[in-house]
């Protein structure tokens, strides 16, 4: 085993592994307000890839693209939650995600209406040159998107432990009706929960456009993967979901790269099976 | 509940209105129904969206000219959304309830296997535009069935012969998981020997993968002279990008499936430099004008940029194209018999289409050789010819 090849496969599955971090991330936050998963996530993903694109073609500023993607898609979050999740009369988590499900595929739909069904491309943040690293290379890019994994967890841990707003949204997950009594207004909360996921994930839909292109269908995949990275990594902790997307992403290219291509999405979800099976709560149990 | 009861009453009232009217054609003008199966939506739509826009161009240019001796076309055309169940119920509904004379398509391999055990029970001729070599072989078990995609057995071959003029002789494969890639790794595979070519690895990508550089890096440590990637839509162009990030310095040789203008729009600068074997639609204006293919690819071109505008021509639509033509042909030699129209798109000779000359004959229902590629190289964002 050449050192140069082990070190090109980490760089790969460390970059892929980003980048379902930060779809678990998405999911994290929303399982911190209102114990649901939401399906619709990995949409979120690309619904932020497609607009910052749109907005690019319009007007060629790279962050002008960024930020209005993120803010576009965002407010699609709220909308969302305001419009599918809030107005249910039987909330129960089953029926809401079903509801997150279903908005996934009509997220789908509509973007496959208003974008078509091409691929588009999208520019690197930071030009294409790639660096050399001891016989591996990497992209700018894959740096960009390894450091804002980095920024967002920081920030996120640091909202949820230090921020009165991350901690009554905490409180919303733990006991809704403690919560209720102590003047915590739920439903602000959870929409505020789908707001920041929703453009987390347009962030990081938009971070990966100059590397997988965007496409209306990109969602789903990198929504599952992101899934079984939040599960991996016991759903309610920050941590524990960057840990889980980072182990799947060197998972799978190792797997690519030391035994055969083809059991590359096998891997994801064989390591989902596995937790499921034997440790359920995940690697990092939430809640402390 | 009265009102309701006058309100079907007229609505059935304009039904018969409009029945009838459909009717008063008379006996003289009685159209020819034209079966079409595309993949117009789906993971496979940027196959079947030009091949259903191609045929509707022809059937109206058909239609205005007169028709086929006085007698309009029909064309009922479905969308199978890549579907192999639905594309088989279309094929039942255009047999049974459209009464179609012959049917187009459909777009992709899988589905065209399954409808071509319809239309052989039928009786119905039909002409696919998928590319796999099985859809007209074994041709005894494929009477009734034909196609016009060239297939990968011939871009195998084309790519195997420029390799070998230029020295190369071992080579990588990284090849999709789909049916495409299946297919054209096997027919790599099997003519390998033929040509003296050593396949020293082999890697496969899904479909929607977005990072091929686990593969790639496998590859690089390999002794290979070029690298053969088999794959259709974004995923190629990764490939090409993971590449050009890996500084590999072997040349990249690309399939058909990357013969298109959005193929080197997705892979930017890292498009440059790549060979492949593509339909001469994609570089007719660099043909020599003795070449008989490249008025006809021009006037495809012309006609299909002006009805769809901003839409660029693609060898897919060509597909269709040859189809729809070839069966115009049958049609005005045999009417609407269709034994008769199997026996006139068999007896086709020296057909001058966009994908090829087409030659049919008892034993070879696509009717193409070799020769419908031609070789070209990605340069500064153009596709150059180069054999």
């Amino acid at each position: 085993m050449e050192l140069a090849s082990l070190l090109q496969y980490l760089i790969s599955g460390l970059t892929n592994g980003a980048i379902y971090a930060l779809v678990a991330l998405g999911f994290v936050i929303i399982y911190h307000a209102t114990t649901i998963i939401n399906f619709a996530q990995g949409e979120m993903v690309m619904l932020g890839a497609m607009c910052a694109i749109s907005i690019y073609q319009v007007y060629p500023s790279l962050p002008v693209a960024f930020l209005g993607g993120v803010a576009l898609v965002t407010l699609v979050g709220i909308l969302f939650e305001r419009l599918a999740l809030r107005p249910v009369k039987d909330p129960s988590a089953i029926v809401l995600i079903i509801i997150t499900v279903g908005g996934g595929v009509f997220f789908k739909g509509v973007a496959m209406l208003l974008w078509g069904k091409e691929a588009y491309s999208f520019p690197s943040f930071s030009g294409e040159t790639p660096f050399h690293l001891g016989g591996a290379t990497l992209l700018p890019q894959n740096l960009w998107v390894l450091g804002l994994t980095a920024v967002v967890l920081l920030a996120l841990e640091a909202f949820f432990r230090l921020t009165l707003v991350g901690k009554a949204m905490r409180a919303c997950a733990y006991n809704p009706r403690a919560a209720r009594l102590v003047g915590i207004s739920q439903g602000r909360m959870v929409q505020l929960s789908f707001a920041l996921s929703a453009g987390l994930g347009a962030a990081a839909g938009i971070l990966i456009a100059p590397l997988t292109l965007g496409v209306y269908d990109m969602g789903t995949m990198v929504g599952l993967k992101g899934f079984c990275a939040a599960i991996l990594g016991g759903l309610s902790s920050s941590f524990g979901g960057v840990l889980g997307g980072l182990i799947l992403g060197v998972a799978e290219s190792l797997a690519t790269g030391l035994i055969s291509s083809g059991y590359r999405d096998a891997v994801a979800f064989f390591i989902l099976l596995v937790v499921l099976f034997l440790r359920p709560q995940g690697l990092i149990k939430g809640g402390s | 509940m009265r009102s309701r009861a006058i309100a079907a009453i007229l609505v059935f009232l304009l039904g018969v209105m409009l029945f009838t009217a459909g009717c008063a054609k008379g006996p003289g003008t009685e159209p020819y129904v034209v079966g079409g199966i595309f993949s117009i939506t789906g993971p496979a739509s940027y196959l079947g969206e030009p091949e259903r826009n191609t045929m509707e161009m022809l059937v109206e240019a058909i239609n205005a000219a007169g028709g086929i001796k006085g007698h309009p076309l029909k064309a009922v055309i479905y969308d199978d959304e890549g579907d192999v169940t639905k594309a088989r119920l279309h094929a039942e509904k255009l047999i049974t309830k459209d009464g179609a004379v012959a049917i187009i398509g459909p777009s992709i391999t899988p589905a065209s296997m399954t409808v071509l055990e319809i239309t052989q029970k039928a009786q119905m001729p039909l002409i696919s535009c998928a590319a796999a070599a099985g859809i007209t072989m074994p041709v005894k078990d494929r009477f009734w069935t034909f196609k016009t995609a060239q297939t990968d057995q011939m871009a195998v071959e084309r790519i195997y012969q420029y390799c070998k003029k230029n020295g190369i002789s071992k080579v990588a494969l990284i090849t999709v998981s789909s049916a495409f890639g299946v297919a054209g790794k096997a027919q790599l595979l099997a003519q390998a020997p033929q040509y003296g070519m050593e396949i020293v690895g082999q890697e496969v990508f899904a479909d929607k993968d977005t990072d091929m550089t686990p593969q790639l890096t496998k590859i690089r440590s390999l002794p290979a002279q070029a690298v053969i990637c088999w794959g259709v839509g974004p995923a190629p162009a990764l490939v090409a990008k993971n590449m050009k990030q890996l500084g590999f310095t072997i040349p990249l040789i690309q399939s058909h499936g990357a013969a298109s203008q959005k193929f080197i729009e997705l892979a930017g600068d890292a498009g440059d430099g790549i060979i492949l074997p593509a339909g001469k639609l994609a570089v007719f204006a660099q043909l020599p004008d003795t070449d008989p293919q490249k008025a006809v690819c021009k006037e495809y071109a012309d006609k299909y940029q002006a009805k769809f505008k901003g839409a660029p021509v693609s060898s897919f639509g060509g597909y269709a194209y040859d189809a729809m033509k070839m069966l115009t042909q049958a049609l005005d030699q045999a009417g609407k018999d269709k034994a008769k129209i199997r026996t006139a798109l068999e007896g086709v000779k020296n057909y001058v289409g966009v994908s090829g000359v087409f030659n049919m004959t008892p034993a070879d229902h696509n009717g193409l050789t070799p020769a419908a590629f031609v070789m070209v190289k990605i340069e500064k964002g153009h596709f150059k010819l180069i054999d």
